[in-house]
């Protein structure tokens, strides 16, 4: 070891930290193009936070300028338009990429034991990262930032006795104001990004511990050779880190080509409405939230009848949360003795395929009116009310179905298919 | 050094107490920073009432305003306008405003002072977002007689903003306390006097 390494490593474990999360790290030899995600998450969140990190030299957190400022750095100030669609890019291609992510795990089974706090993990940064797009979202104070951030603080309203409390302190007033502006600023550049790096650093550290499934779903850590390493591992360090290399190289063909021709994507990376100053007076004709939101706000406004006493709002509120508290359950809801959707039987793989189509379709009944009729036969609130039901009914009945299911002996060692 | 025997319970007492003296501590040192998010003194201040003239409000015609940051409505409704309000009755969550969203004197068919002049907060009661004009019958659906529809979740309010059955919102629109200056002067945020009714 040269002299100056040698220096280091007695007063810091360089070597050994390389060693045991990197060069001496056994992932499974199996990955497939599934396991992209993790790396490309990480790589979207350096791009949010360097291009954040520049536009707040130049955005003013003020309800008189905040509009202005945006305009400004998109055309005064020297490349601000790039920082800006890299920005706009990255937040919606962040949540494409965890949606991949997520559903990789549904595939493979990653939730289940020893990785259900993996997944939690996982799901606590789900639920930070919409945060942190929400925040965000209102500081271009254009028409539908004002009207977005109107509907999801008042969503706490809902909430018996406290709500009506709980949604002034989160305002700082008694309407989205520069108070809201300003505080959103502050969760959105500092708490928020903090606290996802944090949850970032705790979901790699549980990885760490357990080590990566496979597409087989099989343990390789049961299975060592003499010298202690896995038979079916490889270290991630050239291995993965080169085949992560490409990915990002592909990835980043995806993010420029957005960025650089389409950076609104047909206003669902930016939305119409938002090239428009708040007006406190006027909701924008057709209010949705960015797609990566509307298929809980599907759900929200799925519920239209009261029920037990309760009113319709709250149900809406309730089931919403509902909706996102399942997915933490998951490790709990599946009794199948497999993993990998490869050795499971028809009724899990038909209930996923269900599932997903249920929430694909509500997140696009998300963005349209409730009253009209976008697919056939019924009007879109009819349509969300059955996706509702098969989204829940994919949870609901999994304790059952998962373990009626018929499934296929796993073999001892992994497969190359 | 003495050896001493450890008294286990001293220490597990002391350390009780210590842990929870801290964490009160915590809790008390947290309540400025929770504080300082409810709305300022400046925010509570600002709720200054607002004077409106409708004298150039057409009869079937909508005026918008702001109060404290929210928007306000002021109608002027034809006499076929008030002949729709007994017709859907039947089809309304709450018809006689029984639930306190209007002040006691706004608390009768038209929920208002004068028949004539509506006095609405233009929010829905559902999320909060501002319902869309939607005065003639048939703009909404073949059935529809005149009132509000909101575009954000699809509730639909009468033309005295009372909600319709089957819809999100919960309530009927709020009628903000307001009062009549003169016959075409509206103030919104002070209250009517019972006496000036009578």
């Amino acid at each position: 070891m040269n002299r100056i390494l040698k220096w280091f490593d007695d007063r810091y474990p360089i070597v050994s930290f390389w060693e045991e999360h990197l060069s001496k790290y056994y992932a499974p030899k199996n990955f497939n193009i599934w396991y992209f995600f993790g790396s490309l998450a990480i790589v979207v969140l350096v791009i949010q936070i360097v291009t954040g990190i520049f536009l707040t030299m130049h955005y003013k957190p003020d309800t008189e300028l905040a509009f202005d400022s945006v305009e400004h750095i998109m055309r005064d100030v020297s490349w601000g338009w790039l920082m800006r669609y890299l920005h706009s890019t990255g937040a919606s291609l962040f949540f494409v990429v965890i949606y991949l992510h997520m559903f990789r795990g549904l595939l493979y089974g990653s939730y289940k034991g020893p990785r259900e706090l993996l997944w939690i993990v996982g799901m606590v940064i789900y639920l930070t990262l919409m945060a942190e797009a929400f925040f965000g979202y209102l500081l271009p104070w254009g028409n539908m930032s004002y009207w977005g951030a109107q509907v999801i603080i008042s969503l706490f309203g809902a909430i018996p006795f406290i709500g009506e409390g709980l949604a002034e302190w989160i305002r700082g007033d008694f309407v989205v104001s520069d108070a809201t502006l300003t505080r959103f600023f502050a969760f959105h550049v500092i708490l928020v990004p903090l606290m996802l790096c944090g949850l970032v650093f705790i979901h790699l550290v549980a990885l760490h511990k357990t080590g990566s499934n496979n597409p087989d779903g099989i343990e390789i850590k049961k299975d060592k050779d003499e010298t202690g390493k896995p038979k079916d591992g490889i270290p991630f360090h050239p291995y993965y880190t080169v085949k992560d290399l490409f990915g990002v190289g592909v990835f980043l063909f995806v993010f420029f080509g957005i960025t650089f021709i389409v950076p609104e994507v047909g206003g669902w990376f930016i939305e119409r409405a938002n090239f428009e100053p708040a007006n406190a007076l006027q909701t924008p004709p057709d209010i949705i939230p960015l797609w990566y939101l509307t298929p809980y706000y599907s759900i929200l406004r799925a519920v239209t009848y009261p029920l037990f006493g309760v009113d319709a709002k709250l149900w809406g509120v309730i089931s919403m949360g509902l909706a996102i508290f399942l997915l933490f359950l998951l490790p709990w809801l599946d009794r199948s003795p497999v993993k990998s959707i490869r050795y499971r039987g028809w009724m899990f793989k038909t209930a996923l395929t269900v599932f997903v189509i249920a929430f694909v379709l509500l997140g696009y009944l998300g963005t349209k009116n409730p009253q009209s009729i976008d697919l056939f036969l019924f009007t879109n609130v009819t349509w969300a009310q059955i996706c509702y039901f098969l989204y829940f009914a994919f949870f609901l009945l999994m304790p059952i179905y998962s373990r009626l299911d018929p499934v296929k002996p796993v073999p001892d060692r992994v497969t190359m298919k | 050094m003495v050896d001493e025997q450890v008294d286990k319970n001293r220490r597990r007492f002391l350390t009780g107490v210590t842990s929870g003296v801290g964490a009160a501590g915590a809790v008390l040192a947290a309540v400025p920073f929770v504080a300082s998010m409810t709305p300022s003194a400046k925010a509570r201040a600002a709720g200054a009432p607002v004077q409106v003239d409708i004298s150039g409000l057409e009869p079937g015609k909508l005026l918008k305003f702001e109060w404290r940051g929210k928007p306000v409505w002021v109608v002027r409704r034809t006499p076929e306008m008030l002949e729709s309000l007994s017709k859907v009755t039947g089809e309304l969550v709450d018809p006689n405003s029984e639930e306190e969203q209007q002040p006691a004197y706004a608390q009768n068919e038209e929920r208002s002072i004068n028949p004539e002049v509506l006095v609405l907060v233009g929010l829905c009661t559902h999320l909060g977002c501002s319902p869309l004009e939607k005065l003639s019958p048939g703009e909404v659906d073949a059935e529809w007689e005149g009132g509000f529809f909101c575009p954000c979740h699809g509730s639909k309010f009468d033309l005295a903003g009372r909600v319709y059955k089957g819809v999100p919102a919960p309530t009927n629109l709020e009628v903000p306390p307001h009062r009549f200056l003169s016959e075409n002067l509206v103030e919104v945020g002070v209250h009517t006097d019972p006496e000036d009714l009578a």
